[in-house]
């Protein structure tokens, strides 16, 4: 139990101990930790920066959602218009179609009726005419009588 | 366990023999050195290969105890020493640490390693008589390892007083402290004396006396036949907290001690 000679081994010992901790094991452990340490931080804050950041996108999702469900509504209120507008104005063209043909159609036949009527008349003043011939033949002069029949033709 | 031939003051002188090569001063208590450094050796050892793959990823259940006590050691210092030292964390690290599992050498039945020795030299022929063996398997029950921590823990305090404060800082600080008039250095200068040199005493001492006296307390019990193996539980039970406080306080006031060399005040 007294002091002696082991005194000096046991320090030995202990400094030699002490100076391998510090260049050998201290460091990179201390490292290590504080390595992690920084690493989980980081961690920590990228997570709730992209928490964050899922929050607003979210936001603006719902946002651009909206916006194209207005914009929809929208545009299918136009196409039904539009829609719309286009059979009336088809209809109001099928009828004036129809009008203009109609019209065309009465006009050709009212020339037709023109143009036999005329026929007809000159038939009817060259009938008369020849029977005029006939009954006059016997008693009349043909060129002293032609203006009567003429007159008569005009009547018909 | 008393043999035949003991009495129990035989026993227990026994136990408290260091196993010693030489004479006078030039004796080595060999059971002490070659416990302390194999202790060192594991505890280095055993955290050196942590060290080596210390990574930043998730860690492995050793590295994880590692990286506990480290950062533990860590706290410490950085609560009492402000301002950056290399030297101070390892320090505290390897003092607790060694001086923990040199004290966990009490919680090994007290006649199993010494016995061991003594039969195994017997019966390897190195002696006649297994009872000229001697091993103390606590390092830290021998003042030799006590005063060799304190002494290098005050050489420490010294060296960091002077680097901190210069040779003219401490000597003012040796001479005109309590009492500022230089009539009265010389009456400071043994007041400072005496407690520049507490320093180390008090701490070797208290080391020694702590585990010196838990170490004679299970010799006791372990002359009480069958009625020490509950004895035996509930004082090495009681020990742990020993053991492990008195290897925190020897850490705590050696950073503190240091911290105080190395700041004005």
């Amino acid at each position: 139990m007294d002091i002696n000679a082991t005194l000096i081994g046991q320090t030995i010992a202990f400094i030699v101990f002490v100076w391998f901790c510090m260049k050998f094991v201290w460091p990179p452990i201390i490292n290590a930790i504080e390595e992690r340490q920084k690493k989980i931080a980081d961690g920590l804050s990228a997570g709730e920066r992209a928490q964050k950041d899922y929050e607003k996108a979210q936001q603006e999702i719902a946002e651009q959602l909206k916006e194209a469900k207005q914009q929809a509504a929208e545009i299918i209120e136009q196409a039904k218009k539009r829609g719309n507008t286009i059979v009336e104005e088809e209809i109001q063209r099928g009828h004036e179609e129809r009008e203009k043909v109609v019209a065309a159609g009465h006009a050709e036949v009212e020339a037709e009726r023109n143009r036999i009527r005329e026929e007809l008349r000159k038939q009817v003043a060259v009938l008369a005419i020849a029977g005029a011939e006939k009954i006059i033949e016997r008693e009349i002069d043909k060129s002293a009588h032609s203006d009567i029949v003429e007159k008569l033709v005009a009547d018909l | 366990m008393v043999s035949g031939e003991q009495t129990a003051t035989e026993y227990i002188k026994h136990h408290l023999q260091n196993g010693q090569i030489g004479s006078g001063f030039w004796t080595w208590n060999v059971d002490t050195i070659v416990w302390s450094v194999l202790l060192g050796v594991l505890f280095l050892w055993s955290f050196r290969a942590v060290a080596k793959k210390a990574s930043t990823g998730v860690p492995g259940k050793w590295q994880c105890f590692v990286e506990m006590i480290v950062e533990f050691v860590d706290k410490s210092v950085r609560e009492s020493f402000h301002g950056k030292d290399k030297l101070i964390a390892p320090l505290a690290l390897t003092i607790f640490v060694w001086i923990f599992l040199m004290n966990l050498m009490d919680l090994i039945p007290v006649d199993w390693l010494p016995s061991a020795a003594m039969y195994g030299a017997y019966w390897l022929g190195f002696v006649d008589d297994p009872h000229d063996v001697y091993m103390k398997v606590v390092p830290t029950t021998d003042l030799n390892t006590t005063f060799a921590l304190s002494l290098s823990v005050f050489a420490l305090i010294i060296i960091y007083s002077i680097k901190y404060k210069g040779l003219k800082g401490f000597t003012k600080e040796m001479t005109l402290t309590p009492f500022n008039h230089w009539a009265l250095a010389p009456v400071n200068l043994v007041l400072e004396s005496i407690t520049l040199l507490a320093k180390p005493a008090s701490l070797a001492l208290r080391l020694f006396g702590n585990l010196y006296a838990g170490e004679l307390i299970f010799i006791l019990i372990a002359m009480m036949g069958l009625f020490q193996l509950p004895a035996h539980f509930i004082w090495a039970a009681f020990h742990i907290i020993v053991i492990t406080l008195q290897a925190f306080i020897f850490m705590m006031l050696t950073i503190v001690y240091l911290s105080m060399a190395s700041s004005e005040h």
